[in-house]
C-alpha cells in the first residue's frame, strides 16, 4: 500500500504526527496525545481520507518486551513509554485503512476517547479501560465491561500476577469444620 | 471388586442384593432416571451431545432426559470451563437443584481449570460446589462419559454422593440434638 495517507495526515497536520511507518506496508501513524481528537476528525471528515469504519482499539504494555531477532537500539527500555493504545480505521470508500498510536506513561495513562466520532469504539475503549487501566478522558460511560466491579487491578498488564485469583464465591462446607459438625465421620 | 456383567435392571438388582445393599430401594431406582443439567459454557458440549445423542446414546443408562431447570433436575453436568465471573451463577443453580442431587465435572476445564491459568478462569468447579465424579479429557471421549456415568450410579446406590453423604449427617445431627433435648 502506498504512504498516500500518511504523506497527507503528515502535510496536513504536521505538529501531531511524531513519526510514521509503514511495516508490511501497514500505514502507522504515531500521533501526540493532545492532537488525537483533531487528527481524528481529519481522517473521519476529509473527502480524501473518510475513515469510515472503525477496526479496533487495544493497548500494548511494552514491560519487560524483550524481541528476538531486532536490533538492540529498538528494544524497549524504562525511558520510554509504557503504554501505546492502538486505533485501527479502515475506509470502505477508498479502501485505505491506518493505524494510530499513542504513547502514554505509565504514571499517566490518560487518552482523549474516539468513542463519540466512532460509537463502535465504545465498548471497545471500555474493554482497553478494563484490561490494561488506561483512562479514556470524554468516553460516555468507562465502567468496567468483562470483569466484574469488585475486580481489582488490570489484569492484561505484564505485572499482573498470573496466578492470582479474585474470586467472587467459594465453598464455605471446606475443610469439615469439626466444632461446626461434630459428628461428620462417624458415618460409614 | 470383580467385574461383573450387568445387562438388565433384574440383574443388577440382584449384583446388589447379594452384597446385602438393596436395602436403598430408592437410590436403586434414582440411579436409573438421572434427569441431567446441562451447564454447558463450552466447546465440551459437542461431546456432551454426542454422549446424548443415538450413537452412544445416554439413555441406556435412563439419563437421557435433559432438564432446562435447575430445579427439575438432580444431576449436574458442568461441561466446560468456569470463569471466576460464572461462580456465583453455578453455586445458584446447585442450591435450586432437588435434593439428592449429584455433579459431574466433564472435562479437564470443569476439573481443574485445565490449560487456563490465568485472572479469570477458576481453578476447578470443586472451588465452589462439590463434584462427585471428575471426566479428564480435553474433551473427553463418549465412552468416558458413559464410565463416569456407571461410577456415579455405583456411587448412588452406595449412598456415597456429596448430597447425600450431607443429608445423612443432617439427619445424624438433628437426631443428636433431639436426644440431647
Amino acid at each position: 500500500m502506498s504512504k498516500k495517507v500518511l504523506d497527507a495526515l503528515t502535510a496536513a497536520h504536521p505538529g501531531a504526527v511524531v513519526r510514521t511507518a509503514s511495516p508490511h506496508g501497514d500505514d502507522t501513524a504515531w500521533i501526540k496525545r493532545d492532537e488525537l481528537v483533531k487528527v481524528a476528525t481529519f481522517l473521519r471528515d476529509d473527502p480524501n481520507m473518510l475513515f469510515d469504519a472503525p477496526v479496533f482499539c487495544t493497548c500494548i504494555d511494552w514491560l519487560d518486551w524483550k524481541p528476538v531477532g531486532r536490533p538492540v537500539a529498538e528494544h524497549w527500555d524504562e525511558s520510554k513509554p509504557r503504554f501505546t493504545v492502538a486505533y485501527q480505521l479502515r475506509s470502505t470508500k477508498h479502501k485505505h485503512r491506518i493505524r494510530l498510536e499513542i504513547e502514554l506513561p505509565e504514571a499517566d495513562p490518560r487518552c482523549p476517547s474516539l468513542a463519540d466520532m466512532w460509537p463502535a469504539f465504545n465498548w471497545q475503549e471500555r474493554e482497553t479501560f478494563d484490561m490494561y487501566g488506561i483512562r479514556f478522558e470524554g468516553h460516555p460511560d468507562l465502567r468496567r465491561i468483562f470483569l466484574y466491579e469488585e475486580f481489582v487491578g488490570y489484569p492484561l498488564r505484564k505485572d499482573y500476577p498470573k496466578e492470582k485469583r479474585q474470586p467472587l464465591v467459594r465453598r464455605d462446607d471446606l475443610p469439615i469444620n469439626p466444632i461446626k459438625a461434630p459428628h461428620a465421620g462417624e458415618h460409614k | 471388586m470383580g467385574v461383573e456383567l450387568t445387562t438388565t435392571r433384574l440383574e443388577d438388582a440382584a449384583k446388589w442384593a447379594k452384597q446385602g445393599k438393596l436395602a436403598r430401594i430408592p437410590d436403586w431406582g434414582r440411579k436409573f432416571s438421572l434427569f441431567t443439567y446441562p451447564f454447558v459454557t463450552a466447546c465440551c458440549g459437542m461431546e456432551f451431545m454426542s454422549v446424548a445423542a443415538p450413537k452412544y446414546d445416554i439413555a441406556r443408562f435412563g439419563a437421557e432426559f435433559p432438564r432446562f431447570s435447575p430445579r427439575q433436575s438432580d444431576l449436574l453436568m458442568i461441561v466446560g470451563t468456569i470463569t471466576e465471573k460464572q461462580g456465583p451463577a453455578l453455586k445458584r443453580v446447585y442450591d435450586q437443584m432437588a435434593e439428592p442431587k449429584w455433579v459431574i465435572a466433564f472435562g479437564v476445564c470443569a476439573s481443574t481449570g485445565g490449560f487456563y491459568q490465568n485472572y479469570h478462569a477458576m481453578p476447578g468447579a470443586d472451588q465452589v460446589i462439590p463434584v462427585d465424579v471428575y471426566i479428564p479429557g480435553c474433551p473427553p471421549r463418549p465412552e468416558q462419559v458413559l464410565d463416569a456415568l456407571m461410577m456415579l450410579m455405583d456411587r448412588i446406590q452406595d449412598g456415597r454422593g456429596h448430597s447425600q453423604l450431607r443429608l445423612k449427617r443432617e439427619s445424624i445431627i438433628a437426631k443428636q440434638t433431639e436426644a440431647e433435648e
